[in-house]
Order: C-alpha cells, then structure tokens, then sequence
C-alpha cells in the first residue's frame, strides 16, 4: 500500500514537470504571458523563504531575535553585495551558528 | 557556438555553489527517514522516484503520523505543483526538442537547477545546445541527492540536530533571488508572495506553496498593467 503511495506521488511529481514542457508551444506564449513568467523565480522562492525563515518547526512566528532572522539578513546583505552564492549560505549559516552556539 | 559538452560543463558549474546546501538537507532528509521508522529502501526510493526534497520529507511525516496514502500523495502533488510554474518558463527554451529528449529532461526540473538554467538561458538565447545546461545542472543535483539521502540513511544520526542544518534551503533559496533585490518590481512582488506564503503557511494541504505564487503572479500582472 505504502510502495504504491511512493509510485504514485512519483508519477504525480513526474507529471507536474513533464506536463508544461511537453504541452506548451511557443505561440502560446503571448509578450505579456512571457513578461509575467519572467517573475516566476520572484514568487516561488520568496513562498519557500519567508515561512523558512519568519516561522518555527509548528508554523508559529519566531522572535524578533532568533537566529534565523539573523541569518537571513546576513545572506541577504552578503548576497546583495557580493553576488557569491557560496558566499551567501556561508555567511547566512554561520551567523546563524554563531548566534546559537556562543550567544 | 558553445558544444554540447561545454554547455553541459557550464550547468555543472552554475549550480554547483548550491549543492552546499543540497548535500545536506539530503541527509538531514535520509535520517529523518530512518528516524520516522521508515526502513532504508523505502526513505531511498522517494529520492529517486519522488526526488523532490521538501515533499519528500512532507510525505514520510503524514505516512509516520498515521495520515491516508491519498492525503501523503495529494500533499506531494500540491507541494511540487510549482513545477508548473517551472515548466512553463522552461518550456519555450525546450520546444524545438523531440519529445523523448522532453521527458528525459523534465525528470531533472528541481529549483536550483531550474533557476540557474534559466539564467543561463535568459543570457545566451541564441546557443543551440542550452538545454544540456539543464541536463548538467539536473543531474549533477541528482546525484548528489541521491548519494547524501544514502549518507543521511546510514550516517545521519551522527549529524547533530542543533546544527539546524535545514536552515540551508532557505539560504540557498535567498542565494538565487538576491540578484533581482536590484529591481523594485521584483522586491515588490517578492515582498507580496512571501507574507502571503507566511499568512497561508497553516492552509490544508500544503497548498501555500501554490497559491502565493499565484497571488505574486496576479500582483505581478497589476504592476505590468499599471507601468504602461
């Protein structure tokens, strides 16, 4: 029962990627649709980011002071300026140590 | 004109900073897994038949707390639903494919690989061979998800929890985006589809992950409108 769960939300997944790629063609797509998608990574990563960061393990709000608002800003900060991925996570993740482990 | 090898060599590289972050939510993942009482096999074969990092944690989670298949399944198809998303964008890069060439590729769509391949896309319109960036990006994502579940299964009790190690997805998430914080439209739409995310985090389903890319989309659409 649990293995036929496994192979159906695989093919469900599957089918969530394959779909848009294989049915869509290019004259579908109108100058105004491609100028919305051009935002796509604005608006699915800020959905996964803000809750990651703003909310704790059982979706209530973290304080003002937790370290993952510490560290998030770090990133951003660093990200901005530098432009570095590796940079970026580094820095995010180890301020948010720094913030738990010695404060 | 860049080869196939070449450009395939780029994606490697493109998305390779990210697998800082990939590499160990895998195994933060793997020992979930084990941790949930689900046996090694079984936590393995969502990575490579799911291969969806957030749903498959999600999955296991409802299938441990006692959930039906259905409400783990549907929790997996709304939570990877922004694939679509993905598809859409990618899909006029992709169109003078074959459809075999197609299915292959879209197997290998996960975020990262997603949102560097399209850069590189946005960049180089005219290269023939773009699409073996996404397919050097998407594998190489594979692997290294499939090997660090692998690790996470058998060595990811070793990893201590207070690391908060999950805290890296959405650090390599803000690592993609940071580039467009130089455009007020993008800050705009990002700022609306991220405190929607927050608003409709407890919404059944998961499906927060859907609808506030809908909502930033819509408000994308108004500023578009409101611009001309």
């Amino acid at each position: 029962m649990t293995w036929t769960s496994i192979f159906i939300a695989g093919i469900l997944t599957y089918f969530t990627r394959m779909s848009m790629v294989t049915l869509i063609r290019k004259e579908m797509i109108s100058d105004n649709l491609r100028k919305i998608l051009n935002y796509v990574p604005s608006v699915v990563f800020p959905s996964i980011i803000f809750p990651g960061v703003l909310l704790d393990d059982f979706g209530a709000f973290v304080t003002i002071s937790d370290p993952k608002i510490f560290g998030a800003m770090t990133a951003l900060i660093i990200g901005f300026f530098t432009r570095n991925v590796i940079l970026t996570i580094v820095s995010g993740l180890s301020s948010y140590w720094i913030v738990i482990f010695i404060f | 004109m860049r080869s196939k090898y070449e450009t395939f060599k780029i994606g490697i590289k493109d998305v390779a900073p990210h697998l800082l972050s990939v590499f160990p939510f895998g195994i933060i993942f793997g020992a979930i897994g084990i941790e949930l009482g689900f046996s090694p096999l079984f936590t393995y074969a969502t990575s490579l038949i799911i291969f969806g990092g957030a749903s498959q944690i999600v999955f296991l989670q409802l299938l441990s707390g006692g959930a039906s298949s259905l409400i783990a399944i549907t929790s997996v198809g709304i939570i990877n639903s922004r694939h679509f998303l993905y598809g859409a964008v990618l899909s006029e890069y992709l169109q003078k494919l074959s459809l075999i060439k197609k299915l292959f590729i879209s197997y290998f769509i996960v975020d990262q690989g997603f949102a560097v391949s399209n850069q590189y896309f946005k960049k180089n319109p005219t290269e023939k061979f773009n699409h073996y960036h996404l397919i050097g990006s998407g594998i190489i994502l594979w692997f290294i998800w499939q090997v660090s579940t692998i690790i996470g299964i058998y060595l990811g009790s070793i990893v201590p929890e207070e690391l908060g190690l999950k805290f890296a997805i959405p650090l390599t998430f803000i690592a993609i985006i940071v580039n467009e914080l130089r455009k007020f439209d993008h800050v705009l739409v990002m700022l609306i589809s991220g405190l929607a995310a927050t608003f409709f985090y407890n919404a059944p389903f998961k499906t927060y992950i859907i609808i506030s890319p809908l909502i930033g989309l819509f408000a994308a659409m108004i500023i578009n409108r409101l611009k001309k």
